[in-house]
């Protein structure tokens, strides 16, 4: 593929995360939920890939004396993505999660060091460990609840998925999880593909799937899509505007920023007035005194 | 079986018919000849088959018709007469100890005998865990100093082909892979070939899915034993031990150990056969996930503090609060300091 290529000449962070508007050049996933068989060996391949340069260990449950299973609850510090089931009187679904690879990503715009990065070209929404402070900002911005604390370690990290950028990808052209899937359930590739992909799945099946494709227009669309049999609210997918919220309060930032002229105009009219209530006092006698008094020391 | 792609079949087929069979010298040495016995059992292609028609059997001390002095002849000529094209093949450790005493064939040491025979071979094939990595023999105190061919031979290619015994597929097919291509396999880094030892029992067994959902034999004879769940609490070494007995199976019947309710012994790997007891558990040092899935609702959020709660907490907020005015409005105006004094009357505004 030429995902690899791609990958190693671009690394820049998003510069021009202004001209905001779906880039659908940008790699993306398209699971499908009506596909996936729920057989966990994206999890696997994941985790076995992205075991040493990711920081990922195995999950053992509490039940699991012997350490046999990876048995992670959710995503966590050591599970950048996961298989889960959705079950009710009428169905069932699996549903997979990982990092949603937002157009406008809001883990990105609150990092207040520009750890969270999403490359303008592929469009991953990638991590450097070495410029986190830890703060945890984009843990709490997310609203797909993705980036993850390392909260038993002594050096933590934030763990998402990156599409395997320096694994997989580099290596193989896929994510390992896409590579991985025997059912055709993780499709790799350009957004404008996958969209292209579901759309025709949706028409060629309209009975089997719910007439929507989440993410493409959810927080200004998202790199990783999604269609399912049932509602996505069902799936622990939430409903969101279309409006990115980082596009919404960069806004108001950048308007209150802009040329920084706000700022300047309120530090100069404080200075004013500062400067305005120095003149009062200033011939005072007093100051002659305090001037002189260092040197009698 | 060979790990080779369908459409290669026919070049297979092709190298299998042609006249052009290969010498192969068969040496026995410390071993129970169970690894022959295994290859006596194959069908497709028989034994007959193999040694008449796709190889030139030169020496075979179970197999030759001749006997003595007339086999003797046989290997010296076959050895003379192909040096450098003949495949070796070993069955049995090698015992180094008091001069290699513990072994001998027409009064020549097993070492005496490899080291005549090995440097006019294209390649070793070794059969067998025994001449593999040493065997049963060589564990413990090993008394007879018994040691595979790979301790021995270092400027030969050598093909281990390990097992108590191994599977006469995973033989045949790196025979027939070197008719083929004129080469030897993909090797791991015990010198197996990858397309029968490159992954784990394991990885394909039929008790997988009762070892994925938690559903183990506890004991031999049990009710869970019984209903075929997994062996791995009664010591199998599956998870540790690549091997294609899962796929591969013995006998041309489709058994294997583990689907008659043993657990599999890990005869294919050195530091598990006869080293670690059968029954002892193997440390798996990559796990899978478990059969179950996490919920996938979106989590409930919680129901927040209670109004009354808010209204105490807020009261007691206020209170401080204002008990802290209070008390800065008691404070002296000033603190009789000398650098303090001459700023007091300063205006604040």
């Amino acid at each position: 593929m030429a995902g690899a290529g791609l990958v190693t000449t671009v690394a820049t962070p998003a510069a021009a995360s202004t001209d905001h508007l779906p880039n659908n050049d940008q790699f993306g996933m398209l699971y499908d939920a009506t596909k996936c068989v729920g057989c966990k060996a994206c999890m696997a391949a994941c985790k076995r890939v992205n075991a040493r340069p990711g920081g990922l260990a195995f999950e053992q449950a509490r039940f699991d004396e012997d350490g046999l299973w990876d048995a992670p609850e959710d995503l966590d510090g050591n599970t950048r993505t996961l298989i889960k089931l959705y079950k009710d009187a009428k169905g069932w679904s699996y549903v997979k999660y990982s990092c949603m690879h937002c157009q406008k990503p809001s883990c990105v715009s609150v990092c207040p060091v520009s750890a969270m990065t999403k490359d303008p070209k592929t469009g991953i929404v990638d991590y450097s460990k070495d410029t986190c402070i830890g703060c945890r900002y984009c843990q709490v911005a997310c609203p797909f609840n993705i980036p993850k604390f390392q909260w038993d370690r002594t050096i933590p990290q934030i763990v998402k998925c990156d599409l395997c950028r320096n694994t997989n990808l580099k290596e193989k052209g896929k994510p390992a999880c896409a590579e991985t899937c025997p059912a055709g359930a993780i499709l790799f590739g350009r957004r404008e593909d996958l969209l292209a992909e579901a759309r025709s799945r949706l028409k060629q099946y309209p009975k089997r799937y719910v007439a929507h494709i989440y993410g493409e227009h959810e927080m200004g669309g998202t790199n990783h899509l999604y269609l399912a049999a049932m509602p996505f609210e069902r799936l622990g997918l939430p409903t969101l505007k279309s409006e990115a919220p980082a596009s919404f309060s960069e806004r108001i930032q950048h308007t209150i920023y802009k040329g920084f002229i706000a700022p300047v105009a309120l530090y100069a009219s404080l200075c004013c007035i500062a400067l305005r209530n120095l003149k009062k006092t200033v011939p005072r006698p007093e100051a002659e005194l305090e001037r002189t008094q260092p040197k009698e020391i | 079986m060979m790990g080779l792609p369908l459409g290669m079949h026919g070049r297979v087929a092709a190298a299998a018919q042609s006249s052009a069979r290969p010498p192969v010298i068969w040496l026995h040495f410390q071993e129970c000849t169970g690894c022959s016995e295994s290859l006596l059992r194959s069908s497709h292609p028989s034994v007959s088959s193999l040694i008449l028609d796709l190889i030139s059997l030169d020496y075979h001390e179970t197999l030759m018709a001749g006997a003595g002095a007339q086999a003797e002849q046989s290997l010296h000529e076959s050895m003379a007469r192909n040096r450098g094209k003949y495949l070796l093949v070993v069955e049995g450790a090698i015992p180094k100890g008091q001069n290699g005493i513990f072994c001998k064939v027409g009064g020549k040491t097993a070492v005496d005998l490899l080291q005549e025979v090995a440097p006019g071979a294209a390649a070793v094939l070794c059969i067998g865990t025994c001449s593999s990595f040493g065997g049963i023999q060589s564990v413990g105190v090993n008394p007879t100093g018994a040691v595979g061919v790979r301790e021995l031979v270092t400027d030969k290619p050598i093909v281990n082909i390990p097992g108590c015994p191994p599977s006469p597929y995973n033989f045949l097919s790196t025979v027939l892979y070197y008719l083929t291509f004129k080469r030897l396999p993909e090797l791991d880094a015990l010198g197996r070939p990858k397309f029968a030892y490159g992954r784990k029992i394991h990885e394909h067994c039929e008790r997988r899915p009762h070892f994925d959902a938690g559903r183990f034999a506890q004991a031999y004879g049990d009710a869970g034993h019984a209903q075929g769940y997994c062996l791995y609490k009664l010591g199998c070494k599956g998870p540790a031990t690549y091997a294609n007995c899962s796929v591969q199976r013995f006998n041309d019947a489709g058994v294997w150990p583990v689907s008659i309710g043993h657990p599999c012994i890990g005869c294919t790997e050195p530091e598990i056969l006869f080293k670690l007891p059968i029954a002892e558990k193997v440390q798996i040092h990559d796990p899978t996930p478990f059969d179950s899935y996490a919920p996938a609702n979106l989590k409930e959020k919680g129901k927040g503090p209670d109004p009354l709660t808010t209204g105490v907490v807020g009261l007691a907020a206020g209170a401080v609060i204002g008990a802290g005015i209070m008390m800065a409005k008691k404070l002296p105006d000033s603190i009789p300091t000398q650098k303090a004094e001459p700023h007091r009357h300063e205006p604040t505004k």
